[in-house]
């Protein structure tokens, strides 16, 4: 690639250095029209959920019909029990897949990077990255059958199939961002503590794992959104009762939705705004 | 002479001890790796490929009656009729011109969905990334809260837009534009939006990881040979991001190829895709080695796919 | 950190190790969707302290999927009368012996000596009624009493039809407006049906169970659905009537059955009897406003039950319990859904 390399060599002069050509006030960042491309994407983003909170308060059974404000659809969602029950286990299953998945990703992880390539490494990335691979309806058929297969034979119910099916697709997910950190970061400060005479265990724990933290966290957000949003593979695999928050929007959608679908997902919109906030407030501390 | 053959005597013994010392520790890297990787491999070996082993099996048996299989007996029927049928009324053998066009559909779909996640994802991935950090933060907090928001409502909300009686033609009919509502739901476009919609998070997010890595020196040095915008744009800044739009293409692509949730609630049901052909099979058809064999057909197609797009990002940036 | 992981472990364990404490036990259900009267639910759980899980299935054969798959572990499912002969040959049902439960006698003697479970071994009665079409009139005032307005529609209609996309409830509605048997096998009639078919769906809108939120919605300005729910449809629009067309239309009737080997087996068997007591059968009806194969529940059904003209077929039309078709007749039938769908 000439260009780059030839616009390396030049990589080490200033702008200030070559004034005049382009003027004083050239953006180097800027492309043509980007801009008002972020805004409609925001836009797109952000219409259809307004549209959603809004419609959360008709006083109407029918949800596209507005017949006068209300509150009333808040105070429904929140008693309803089936929203409740659906909304804790979707909450209990996705804290322990993604909890599960980040472990188990960070001990990948920690041997698959800036390690020199061992012979099966490509099969190694391969296997933990099959699930990405896989479109979903096939992982839900095949897991539903091998998880039927082993129900009848230990004639065991419980939530564990369902869980196990999440931590297999959360780990891919997981393994991303943690490699990503990794990646970024070098080996100096392992070494060094390594030459102190710290045992690997303790270059683990006093060093490489703080460092790792925007990595975990990262790994824990993504797969437990990606746990909570699952429909196709729990509906598959999920046993008798087990009714998570997709499960039950999707029986709500198929039924004839009322408003208090809308006042429900206002409040978990305002959970993950809360959410994602507190996230924020306390990775800019530490940057 | 005797103190220095004895001193090389004692540096080949330390040698020695140097090397045992070296092996040892080799051996225990093997195997403390080996010992790391096992739950995440047993795990996905176990829960994830083991499964697929199954269904291959299944993809040769006969259906049984009302479901499952009938073992043992091995046949390739299900596999012949990805690509050939048997006509119902004239007994003969033509291509499977049904399934062609269901293929041919999903996987025009997802590439059309990846294109417009592209399109839309990567200016403003490349807007986010060139802002001042603290702007920077705010537009990733926007960009993050919907994806924290669950898919079904997000496809959900866009319903209420789109419908009949949605918002866009309230405000399209109160504004005078149009007397009769505009018929969206149900159509291609609906699809492709609700697809884009839900999946656009996972463009952007990785898109904007690799942009935020660019070093601006080379983009300035560019400018400094004449370059105009545009050029820069296509021979700098796109192949120094091609990471982030090979991982953004796949995670994008492969939920679009084998979805059927939201093509099946904003498509209304009428035009069977990849996904629910798939589960249509397992369920009222009741022939689950057709319905095993269009799995691991879609897995197939998807591989090709990665594979392809794999050697050609390889391929330019060996160029 | 560390308390969190703690914390997550102790939720680990009790999310895996407790399951639920209970009284007298569990009883694990399987239904379709919208189709549970929630106070019959209650009432149960009360009645024998039981605590109830209810999951839905928008066809018969999702369930079946699940069930012949093994490890279920539900109880009680309710499938389509012409699944239950198929589910007994597959050994999957328990032979409960209804004949012999203390409410069998409530049951109507019409509903006792059925083609799929004669003398009642395996099931009972959970709702009964009739596929047919139904239209808003408010968008076209001609005959509704013909399968035309599906398979044939008027311009009024076209592009504006919602058809529910079970299987067999579309071939048979189809067979009926051809006047052709069901299941016939000769290669015209087939060629027949797929054509019809693939003509007559390029004026539908859209292939959805929700028939109740596509004709509310007025996304859909005829659908075709079942009596129950058009009743629930001119509930909320009052001008969609539910035609009952002159060339036949479809019988079906939903069985209440256990599972082979299922779990809470003594807990399933009381709800089968429970079911059959007519105050508890009109509670069924009350919600779907679906008619039900008990005695004397006429008093406990809600008032905009009685004398619904969804629910009476009109004498001259012609109607019947389908049976389910050969094997190899089901597979042409399969076929042409496939080619139809595509």
């Amino acid at each position: 690639m000439t260009d780059t390399t030839a616009a390396t060599n030049l990589a080490a002069t200033p702008s200030s250095a070559t004034p005049g050509r382009r003027g004083p006030r050239f953006d180097v960042k800027r492309q043509g029209g980007f801009g008002v491309m972020a805004m409609f994407c925001l836009l797109m983003l952000y219409a259809p959920m307004f549209v959603l909170v809004a419609y959360a308060f008709n006083d109407n059974q029918f949800v596209m019909i507005w017949k006068g404000f209300s509150w009333r659809w808040f105070g429904i969602a929140v008693n309803d029990p089936e929203i409740r029950g659906a909304a804790l286990l979707s909450l209990k299953v996705a804290a322990i897949a993604s909890v599960t998945a980040t472990i188990i990703a960070t001990m990948a992880a920690l041997v698959t990077t800036r390690v020199k390539p061992f012979r099966s490494l490509p099969l190694v990335y391969a296997i933990v990255n099959q699930p990405l691979m896989v479109p979903e309806i096939v992982t839900a058929i095949a897991t539903m059958v091998f998880f039927a297969w082993i129900k009848t034979v230990t004639q065991y119910q419980g939530l564990i199939y369902l869980v196990v099916s999440h931590i297999v697709f959360c780990i891919p997910f997981a393994y991303m961002p943690l490699r990503a950190r990794l990646e970024d970061m070098d080996l100096t400060f392992e070494n060094a503590a390594a030459d102190l005479y710290a045992t690997p265990w303790q270059v683990f724990r006093r060093v490489t794992f703080p460092l790792m933290i925007p990595g975990i966290i990262g790994a824990l957000m993504l797969s437990f959104v990606i746990s909570m949003d699952d429909v196709v593979i729990t509906v598959h695999v999920s046993g008798p009762g087990e009714e998570t928050l997709p499960l039950y929007l999707i029986g709500q959608l198929h039924r004839g939705v009322t408003p208090e679908v809308n006042a429900m997902s206002t409040l978990f919109l305002l959970a993950s705004v809360l959410l994602v906030t507190i996230f924020f407030i306390v990775t800019r501390k530490k940057t | 002479m005797a103190a220095t053959s004895e001193a090389a005597g004692t540096a080949s013994i330390d040698n020695g001890r140097a090397q045992i010392a070296a092996q040892k520790a080799a051996t225990r890297t093997v195997v403390s790796r080996w010992l790391l990787l096992s739950p995440a491999l047993v795990i996905i070996l176990g829960c994830g490929l083991l499964p697929l082993f199954i269904i291959l099996g299944y993809s040769v048996m006969q259906p049984g009656d009302y479901a499952g299989v009938v073992c043992c007996k091995l046949v390739p029927d299900a596999w012949i009729n990805l690509f050939f049928e048997q006509d119902m009324f004239s007994d003969a053998l033509a291509p499977n011109y049904a399934y062609y066009i269901i293929f041919a559909r999903s996987i025009l779909m997802a590439l059309f969905t990846t294109a417009l996640a592209i399109g839309v994802g990567f200016p403003t991935a490349y807007f986010i990334a060139t802002r001042s950090p603290k702007m920077r933060n705010l537009m990733l907090f926007l960009i993050t809260i919907p994806f924290w928001t669950n898919l079904l409502i997000r496809t959900y909300s866009i319903i209420m837009v789109l419908q009949d009686q949605g918002v866009l033609n309230k405000i399209l009919m109160g504004l005078g534009l149009i007397h009769e509502p505009l018929q969206l739901m149900y159509t291609n476009v609906a699809i492709s939006y609700g697809l884009a919609y839900a999946y656009l998070p996972y463009m952007v997010l990785p898109l904007y990881a690799s942009m935020e890595k660019l070093d601006f020196r080379l983009i300035e040095a560019g400018y400094d040979l004449y370059a105009n915008r545009f050029q820069v744009l296509r021979r700098l800044i796109i192949p120094l991001v091609k990471p982030g739009i090979v991982a953004g293409s796949i995670l994008v692509f492969i939920p679009a190829i084998g979805d059927y949730v939201i093509t099946t609630q904003l498509g209304g049901g009428t035009r069977m895709m990849f996904g629910s052909l798939i589960s249509q099979q397992f369920l009222t058809a009741r022939n689950w080695p057709q319905g095993s064999a269009l799995s691991l057909g879609l897995m197939l197609v998807v591989m090709i796919a990665l594979f392809v797009y794999a050697k050609k990002a390889v391929g330019r940036a060996q160029s | 950190m560390k308390t969190f992981a703690s914390v997550l472990l102790a939720g680990a364990v009790l999310a895996f190790g407790a399951g639920t404490a209970l009284a007298d036990g569990e009883l694990h259900i399987d239904n379709y969707g919208d189709y549970t009267n929630p106070d019959l639910i209650k009432k149960f759980e009360q009645t024998y302290n039981v605590k109830v899980t209810l999951d839905t299935y928008d066809a018969s054969e999702d369930m079946y999927a699940k069930v012949k798959a093994g490890g279920s572990g539900y109880d009680v499912v309710v499938p389509a009368s012409f699944l239950v002969p198929a589910m007994v040959k597959d050994g999957l049902l328990e032979k409960i012996e209804p004949n012999q439960m203390s409410n069998f006698k409530n049951m109507r003697p019409e509903f006792v000596n059925v083609y799929w479970d004669e003398g009642r071994h395996y099931s009972v009665p959970w709702q009964w009624g009739t596929t047919g079409p139904a239209v808003n009139t408010e968008f076209y005032k001609g005959d509704i009493n013909t399968w035309a307005v599906i398979f044939n529609p008027p311009a009024e209609l076209k592009g504006r039809i919602n058809v529910e996309p079970g299987m067999t409830d579309v071939l048979n509605a189809a067979s009926y407006y051809l006047g052709q048997d069901a299941c016939s096998d000769k290669k015209e009639d087939l060629k027949k049906l797929n054509d019809t078919l693939i003509e007559a769906k390029k004026n539908w809108r859209t292939m959805d169970y929700d028939t109740i939120g596509k004709m509310t919605s007025k996304d859909a300005y005829a659908t075709l659905t079942w009596d129950g729910a058009a009743i629930r449809q001119r509930l909320q629009v009052p001008t969609i009537q539910y035609g009952f067309p002159k060339e036949g239309l479809e019988s079906w009737m939903d069985n209440v059955v256990v599972l082979k080997g299922a779990k809470n087996m003594e807990n399933a068997k009381l709800f089968i009897n429970f079911i059959m007591d007519p105050e508890n059968a009109a509670l069924i009806s009350a919600f779907a406003h679906y008619d039900n194969g008990i005695k004397g529940t006429e008093p406990y059904l809600p008032k905009e039950m009685a004398g619904a003209p969804e629910l009476t077929v009109p004498s001259g039309v012609k109607t019947e319990f389908l049976k389910p078709c050969s094997q190899d007749v089901t597979a042409m039938h399969a076929k042409i859904w496939n080619n139809l769908l595509k």
